[in-house]
């Protein structure tokens, strides 16, 4: 036990947010392991999307957001410390929806290191090609680096919109239903291109297909009404879950 | 209940729709009427315009080119020439632009982006009210606080000046400016917003690298209708511009812009004096018509 706490590169400790007068996020508690996939799986409205957005304090630009808690990543405590922006150097972000920049695919992928002070041109090349490698996506984009991102399609936007956050280096990288967009192969491409990039990130991502949590992830975190309901191997949720709601959850008798 | 039983009843229905289906017609001409008379009007506005100014040059022998490049306005003495006008609008106008622009957007981007909901609810309708105050009370600021300000500062002679005209110009052009500027501004979808956040890009660079370049068509329309507002102004203008005859070398030169020179001299002008005056509108016309068709442009390029 007290290892693994060793291994967690996230822990946070009795979370809660309110919108205003509204609270969103109950005591949550969470240990996120190093190098692995943690899924964080619910119905709509639960309190997922908010919680993953607290772990790079993108909560911040909603007026009125008030957190209470310990949010600590990499043994520092994130809302004391308010170098937001280093922390976002280090805890990436994919969306739900592609959101590249209305500038080539290149500017897009060296647009955050560019914005860190990197302007030596070999050095950005390599990283470009470095991070569009990474996230698979090289290939079909290496003759057209210079032409408008826009014009991929949605599944290649995606991938690239995971290279502009490698080329970040960042240590953890947050998935907000980074697929709920997409077809069912664009799907495949970036589940299999998370399942390789464990090795060299940590990932939570957050999903509305439990069949995405169940391929992909370590761990899953059931996620109702703001709570966490229960935490575990991913195995273990899916098969044998502890508590009944999990269980009513996981085999679709709501939600 | 409404499904006709009798033919008297479905008759009387008809009679009933027919004078419906006729005042829809008579409706639809009205608007269009109405639709049409600005367009007549503007053709009529056009037509006077082009008809009393083009007169000198096409019946009375006079030369466009000095009209246009002649340095002497003597009307008593037949002398028409322009240039010195010409000069004046454009460099009041840029002097505008130079000053009016980076303030508006920024003021726009500090709407936008920056300021807080209360402080935008706050600022926005005091932008948007400096673009409701006649612009005669303009001008009548200007000669009141800026004119002696200037005459004190740089010991002038006459305060009425090209930098008098400019700053003055600079503040009407603003609420053009900050408005459209600021809608377009904030139709850039969140989405680049958070992308940019998200990868520690701080705010002031999310702002400058990707919020205002995805802005841009809007923020060039802005600047151009605030030019546009810049060189047609009148009465502001010929309180503040000293309304000498000479092309500017300094900013405290006395200047007379086009506008004012047909304000000035409409009154009392007759013969080829006046159809000369209506020239200088067409010159000021074309500045307005190209102006329109750079806008044209910027929103066509922004549509796609």
């Amino acid at each position: 036990m007290e290892q693994r706490k060793e291994a967690s590169i996230i822990n946070v400790r009795d979370l809660n947010l309110f919108y205003g007068e509204k609270q969103a996020l109950f005591g949550v508690d969470l240990a996120i392991q190093e190098k692995e996939v943690t899924a964080l799986i619910g119905p709509s409205g639960c309190g997922k999307s908010t919680f993953l957005r607290t772990l790079n304090r993108m909560n911040d630009l909603i007026d009125g957001v008030k957190i209470t808690g310990d949010v600590v990543i990499d043994h520092e405590n994130i809302y004391r410390s308010n170098d937001v922006i280093k922390l976002r150097t280090k805890v990436g972000m994919v969306f739900q929806k592609p959101n590249l920049f209305p500038m080539s695919i290149y500017d897009n992928v060296a647009y955050g290191p560019r914005m860190q002070g990197i302007k030596n041109k070999k050095e950005l090349n390599i990283i470009v090609e470095d991070s569009l490698r990474s996230a698979a996506i090289w290939d079909e984009v290496k003759d057209r680096l210079k032409t408008s991102a826009l014009g991929l399609s949605g599944g290649q936007q995606q991938r690239v919109c995971i290279a502009r956050a490698i080329a970040m280096k960042p240590d953890i990288i947050l998935m907000d239903e980074p697929t709920s967009a997409l077809d069912p192969i664009s799907t495949l491409k970036i589940e299999e291109l998370i399942t390789n990039m464990k090795k060299d990130y940590t990932i939570v991502i957050v999903t509305h297909n439990m069949q995405q949590a169940a391929r992909i992830s370590d761990k899953t975190a059931f996620f109702l009404n703001g709570e966490i309901v229960e935490y575990d191997d991913t195995d273990n949720i899916f098969s044998t879950p502890q508590d009944q709601r999990t269980e009513d959850y996981v085999t679709g008798r709501f939600g | 209940m409404s499904i006709p039983t009798t033919n008297k009843q479905a008759e009387e229905i008809g009679k009933a729709n027919k004078r419906k289906y006729m005042l829809e017609r008579a409706s639809q001409r009205v608007f269009l009427l109405c639709a049409l008379l600005s367009v007549i009007t503007l053709l009529l506005i056009i037509g006077f315009v082009f008809y009393k100014g083009a007169h000198p040059f096409v019946a009375e022998g006079y030369s466009f080119i000095d009209f246009i490049f002649g340095s002497d306005w003597v009307p008593s003495e037949d002398k028409f020439g322009i240039f010195p006008m010409i000069v004046a609008s454009i460099y009041a106008t840029i002097g505008a632009l130079i000053i009016g622009v980076p303030i508006g957007l920024f003021t726009a981007i500090f709407l936008a982006e920056i300021a807080s909901e209360r402080l935008a609810k706050i600022i926005s309708p005091a932008v948007q009210l400096l673009a409701g105050i006649p612009s005669v009370l303009y001008g009548v600021f200007g000669l009141a606080i800026i004119v002696p300000f200037l005459q004190d500062t740089f010991g002038l002679v006459k305060g009425q000046s090209l930098i008098a005209v400019i700053l003055v110009l600079a503040i009407m052009m603003l609420p053009t400016i900050v408005t459209v500027a600021e809608t377009a501004i904030r139709a850039v979808p969140q989405t680049y917003r958070e992308g940019s956040l998200a990868l520690g890009v701080s705010q002031i660079g999310t702002i400058f690298k990707v919020i205002v370049p995805a802005a841009k068509s809007g923020i060039m329309t802005a600047i151009v209708l605030g030019l546009g507002r810049a060189i047609g102004e009148t009465m502001a203008v010929i309180l503040v511009a000293g309304n000498s005859l000479i092309v500017p070398t300094s900013l405290t030169d006395s200047v007379r812009p086009l506008t004012t020179n047909i304000a000035l001299e409409m009154g009392y002008a007759f013969g080829t004096h006046q159809e000369m005056l209506f020239a200088t509108g067409i010159v000021l016309f074309s500045f307005i018509l190209i102006l329109n068709f750079v806008l044209a442009k910027i929103s066509a390029k922004g549509g796609s």
